[in-house]
């Protein structure tokens, strides 16, 4: 994974690297969006306003943010550890349904420990969906981004079939489950629509990347990214660093699913994040595959998810542009670093 | 019983399309993850270009014409600029996800129904209409079923008798040694990629204009990466793949049917049936002897 070098950016290039590709994948959609008969220019001042331009935008861009920083930040680790995980989808998926078996049950507990355990159990459930992939990899070499996604489509029924029967809310036609109970829910700041939640992406992300830079499994973490067989002669056990470092990125990964829930929906519903898991992958890239890089990126892309919607309505752009501007930011920045590799080598 | 068959038959020619195309690229050492955007925008374009022109046909043809391009850029991108080949698949898949998308909302006025378009006749063979079974199962499909059977029987040939076969194996296995005996590693991949891409747009084609005659967003669910797991899973053997594809389609006909059925227990349960099917037979199976190259560009002047 020799690429990871070239994603692997230090200081202020991971702040810049970001924000060029998604730039370059902004003026590809661009020209997508002429092609319908837009004038993008005044699409994209649409999108812009939308997401950052009033603080109601700006408060609804925050909420798409967290989802997209919590399993950015979880496939970032993963990636670290040179593992693609590319089940963040499955994991988030696992995460909000326990957290919200626990958020609907034991109504005699205290908010103190019924929050904090409705996300320790999700966490739980999101670890283990991502550790299944890592053992298989480490004791029987299988392929972990098919095993990854395969448990994805596994997950999202799994959540679909809880939510239609045993979670289902009683006496309700609609298939969704109880409401959270509020000794669950996720306390607002004062004022606004925005969760405590979003407090926990920065105690997270920073701890990353505290553990990263300074700590002993941070290091080991990068050796194996770097080399897995190096970094045996080193010393390092790599089968466990996988393990490891696949169970935390479902563990982080839960908490896209659970926060989601807990924060802002308050009922869990078939289909109540679709695509953020995937999403997570161009997250984690743009933003260097550094800890506060994946935030940044987090938040450029929820801007941009955020202000499609206001796009669509009044440009007639569909919202599905949002991956094409996504994807052309990824498969520009690794096409420029091909072009870049050829020319110096000339 | 025999209903039962054909309709499992019927699931399995997409995979089977796909897989079989792509078993050209995994075997020259192309990591071809971007099978599922290839197998979405078969699937659109087809079905686009049938409603358009009114034909069936017309519309694979123009599919199978952006195919070429997609494996132009495809290759560009695997073989020529040396990218890492999981993160292009990433890439390549999303935005087919997003093309596809923006273009039927944008071609489509999508109302009560999903617009129909003109499905593949079905071929009658009187010589089998005698035959018990046989001739209840392999009369009255289309085309891109005898398609697909042709290419197990020409992909068996091809990779175990003859001397093209033996020159992917080797650039994918060993593209130095085949490079030093004047090979062109790069030539090869992308005839490859060619070949995979474009059965990966007949495979996408067989699930519109062959069978169901709508679209909807992300309608190949997965199938792409299954198509990859039935390689796996196959041992890098053409008679591998085709049972991978045979288990994966049995097996979706099967949850089909207990849906039909219908019974207390949710549908989403049967709706994943396939996918857990396919983790266990690619845990049984266990790793398969991968080329020794798969995955990794050709540097002519490393390793």
């Amino acid at each position: 994974m020799k690429i990871l070098e070239k994603f692997k950016l230090k200081g202020l290039a991971s702040l810049v690297f970001p924000i060029l590709s998604i730039l370059l994948g902004l003026f590809g959609a661009g020209i997508v969006i002429a092609l319908m008969g837009v004038n993008p220019i005044l699409a994209y001042k649409e999108m812009l306003s939308g997401s950052l331009g009033s603080f109601y935008g700006l408060s609804t861009t925050l909420l798409r943010f967290t989802p997209l920083a919590f399993a950015g930040l979880a496939v970032t680790l993963a990636f670290r550890a040179g593992v693609f995980n590319i089940g963040v989808e499955g994991q988030l998926y696992m995460g909000a349904l326990f957290a919200t078996w626990v958020g609907t049950s034991f109504a005699f507990l205290p908010a103190i420990i019924h929050m904090p355990l409705a996300l320790l159990v999700g966490g739980l459930a999101g670890g283990f969906w991502g550790f299944i992939p890592g053992y298989f990899k480490v004791k029987y070499n299988l392929n972990v981004i098919l095993v990854s996604i395969f448990l994805n489509f596994v997950a999202i029924n799994l959540l679909g079939a809880a939510v239609s029967s045993v979670l289902k809310a009683p006496g309700q036609g609609i298939t969704w489950s109880a409401k959270i109970l509020d000794s669950a829910e996720l306390p607002y700041f004062p004022g606004t629509t925005l969760h405590v939640g979003i407090l926990l992406i920065f105690i997270l992300g920073f701890l990353l990347h505290y553990i990263m830079k300074n700590t002993t499994i941070g290091y080991e973490i990068d050796a194996v990214g770097l080399n897995e067989d190096a970094s045996q002669y080193g010393g390092i056990n790599g089968k466990k660093v996988i393990m490891l470092a696949m169970f935390f990125s479902g563990f982080i990964a839960s908490f896209s699913g659970s926060v989601e829930i807990l924060g802002i929906q308050h009922r869990l519903t078939e289909n109540f994040l679709i695509d953020y898991g995937y999403n997570a992958i161009p997250v984690a890239l743009l933003g260097g595959l550094h800890p506060i890089g994946t935030l940044i990126s987090a938040f450029l892309y929820g801007a941009i998810i955020n202000g499609s919607s206001s796009m669509q309505i009044t440009m007639g752009v569909p919202v599905s542009i949002v991956k094409i501007i996504m994807a052309l930011a990824i498969l520009g920045s690794i096409g420029m670093n091909g072009v870049r590799k050829i020319v110096s080598n000339r | 019983m025999e209903l039962f068959i054909v309709s499992g038959l019927i699931l399995t020619i997409p995979i089977l399309l796909a897989s079989m195309g792509d078993l050209y690229a995994e075997k020259s050492g192309v990591l071809n993850l971007g099978i599922e955007a290839t197998m979405l925008m078969g699937a659109y374009f087809s079905y686009h270009f049938a409603y358009f022109l009114d034909s069936a046909a017309k519309g694979i043809f123009v599919a199978l014409g952006i195919g070429v391009l997609i494996a132009l850029i495809n290759g560009l991108f695997l073989v020529t600029l040396k990218v890492d080949q999981v993160v292009y698949g990433v890439g390549i898949n999303m935005l087919a996800a997003g093309l596809t998308s923006t273009l039927f909302r944008k071609s489509f006025a999508i109302g009560s129904g999903y617009e129909k378009c003109p499905l593949l006749p079905k071929i009658q063979i009187e010589a089998l209409n005698g035959i018990p079974y046989i001739g209840s199962i392999f009369n009255n499909q289309n085309i891109l079923f005898y398609l697909a059977i042709i290419m197990v029987v020409v992909t068996i040939i091809v990779l175990k008798k003859t001397k093209a076969g033996l020159v992917i194996r080797a650039v994918g296995d060993n593209p130095h040694a085949a490079d030093s005996l004047g090979v062109s590693v790069v030539k090869v991949r992308y005839l490859c990629i060619l070949v995979s891409t474009l059965f990966g747009v007949l495979g996408g084609s067989a699930l519109t204009v062959g069978d169901l005659r709508f679209f909807q967003d992300g309608m190949t669910a997965g199938r792409g990466y299954i198509a990859l797991a039935t390689i796996i899973f196959g041992r890098f053997s053409p008679l591998g793949v085709l049972m991978g594809a045979l288990l994966f389609g049995m097996a979706d006909a099967l949850q089909l049917k207990m849906q039909v059925l219908g019974s207390q227990i949710p549908y989403q349960l049967y709706i994943m049936m396939p996918y857990v099917v396919t983790l266990v037979a690619l845990f049984i199976v266990g790793s398969s002897i991968a080329p020794k190259y798969q995955g990794k560009p050709f540097y002519r002047d490393r390793d």
